[in-house]
């Protein structure tokens, strides 16, 4: 029984996205797509340990599903043409390479719809959790802490804007496409990130690895997507790792590097081989530094400098410019970080960014400050969220100045 | 689908006036596509008046609805295939660089 249930949930992670996203294509009807394959998951789970799984999962899923769209459409008397074009649909898992490009195209027509830049940002990401990855509603609104009711309204919205502002279900061709892939990337980016932050949604980053996997199977010849990938791998490389007994998070020179998943961080590496030199292949090209370093000790921090004043001639974000002033610290002494520090923290923005303050607390300490070292610390400390984090802090600031005058 | 585009002056233009393509020319190449329908420069935002009808009383206000610093200063009818072709005709518009434009579906009753 666990055992079908297991292949149910594996037949239709690979078959979810291929099955709603045709759909969409031959009815136009998002919502009619979704139910469609979400009800022939539930019809698997019914019938497969009954009659055993079938021999080709994926196939069954989406006649499954097809059989459901044309009784509702047919009882909604739609127009003969749709339903002619979803009885031909009859051969789901298409034999030769050629009519499976159609197929790949409607998962890539679809991921490029949702992430849409005529959508709002938080609308691209919602939507595509919900419609490609098949995530419950009620999973996103947590992650996003909203209530249910709000993301679905907010799905809800995204796709009647598709809809009736006639937003394209397409993939862009040409100058259109390099302009549009960074749009997406960013959508499975931040997808990431909410999965990998302290408190984030481990499923999450699952889905992003799951998605920039898809992509760079449909698109090979992108190269930041296969650095986008090669990132994701080598940051998700270290979740076993990045946790004590207690659940509190290791810094990067605390964790035991055994546990690291040494199989991906292998994957990231020959990702990058194609990766090219964007802003995504620099920072994974940096992971990559941390990940193959035997101790902390080892890092090349002149080599993770480097790449992140490439990074910074790229994107000049805050937090990459605090990033930059650390690897400098660590590569040249901490004189170099706090100068590059200063630079990084000169807008303003990191005022209240507890990372920074961190940072120059210890610089600060090794330039042999305890007393100020001591005071960032504790500025620092009031600033986190976790209390963990926050007694780890003052434990530092109360070393500093214990053994002082 | 027929978008209508309002042509709006923005607080923030881009800082490269050169850039903006010629309005003429625009006009010239999307007519000819078959891409804009109509359109018109409109009179000053001091000239427009905004009508109400409440509890059966009409009421006539002085000026445009709202009050903001940006106003629109005329329209297109675009005939598009879909929101990425609205998107590349309005983008190729003076105004995208010295002010905003707004893609509105019209939708359709029928």
């Amino acid at each position: 029984m666990g055992d079908v249930a297991g292949a149910v949930a594996e037949a239709g992670a690979e078959a979810y996205p291929r099955i709603v996203a045709t759909l969409i294509r031959v009815t136009g009807d998002w919502t009619l797509a979704e139910d469609c394959a979400q009800e022939a998951l539930a019809t698997a789970l019914e019938r497969w340990p009954r009659d055993g799984v079938p021999a080709n999962p994926g196939g069954w899923l989406m006649t499954a599903a097809r059989n459901r769209a044309v009784d509702v459409l047919r009882r909604a008397s739609v127009e003969r043409r749709k339903l002619r074009e979803l009885a031909r649909l009859t051969d789901p898992e298409p034999a030769s390479p050629e009519a499976e490009g159609d197929v790949v195209d409607d998962r890539l027509r679809l991921i490029f719809t949702c992430c849409h830049p005529a959508l709002a940002l938080e609308a691209r990401v919602a939507l595509t959790l919900r419609t490609v990855a098949g995530v419950p509603t009620a999973d996103i609104a947590r992650a996003f802490l909203v209530t249910e009711s709000t993301m679905t309204r907010r799905i809800t919205r995204a796709k009647t804007k598709i809809a009736t502002a006639g937003i394209p279900y397409q993939v862009p061709t040409g100058p259109a496409l390099v302009e549009r892939l960074p749009g997406v990337l960013a959508v499975l980016y931040l997808l990431f990130t909410r999965g990998y932050d302290a408190d984030g949604e481990p499923a999450f980053a699952a889905e992003a690895i799951r998605l920039a996997r898809l992509l760079d199977r449909l698109m090979p010849d992108q190269p930041e997507v296969a650095a986008l990938l090669a990132l994701f791998l080598l940051h998700e490389s270290r979740r076993a790792a990045r946790r004590d007994a207690d659940g509190n998070l290791l810094a990067l020179d605390v964790q035991d590097r055994s546990r690291w998943d040494h199989a991906a961080i292998a994957e990231g590496r020959s990702l990058l081989d194609r990766a090219g030199d964007g802003q995504y292949a620099l920072q994974a090209r940096i992971a990559l530094c941390h990940a193959t370093a035997p101790t902390a000790a080892d890092t090349d921090w002149p080599a993770i400098a480097g790449r992140y004043d490439q990074l910074v001639r790229l994107r000049p974000t805050p937090v990459i410019l605090l990033n930059r002033a650390v690897a400098h610290g660590f590569a040249y002494g901490p004189t170099a970080g706090l100068r590059l520090l200063a630079e990084a923290r000169a807008g303003g923005a990191l005022d209240r960014y507890p990372p920074a303050l961190t940072a120059e607390a210890e610089f600060t300490a090794r330039t042999g400050n305890p007393v100020r070292a001591a005071a960032l610390f504790r500025a620092a400390a009031a600033l986190v969220q976790s209390a963990a984090e926050r007694r780890a802090l003052l434990k530092r600031a109360d070393d500093l100045t214990a053994g002082g005058p | 689908m027929k978008y209508l585009m309002f042509v709006c002056t923005d607080a923030a233009p881009d800082t490269d006036p050169t850039a903006a393509p010629d309005i003429e020319e625009w006009v010239a190449e999307r007519d000819g596509k078959g891409q804009r329908v109509l359109g018109s420069v409109l009179g000053p935002a001091s000239a427009a008046t905004t009508v109400r009808v409440r509890d059966g009383e009409l009421l006539l206000t002085d000026g445009p609805f709202a009050e903001t610093k940006e106003v629109i200063v005329g329209f297109d009818l675009l005939e598009c295939a879909d929101l990425d072709e609205a998107i590349e005709v309005a983008r190729a518009h003076p105004m995208a660089y010295s002010g905003r434009l707004e893609l509105r579906p019209l939708v359709d009753l029928a």
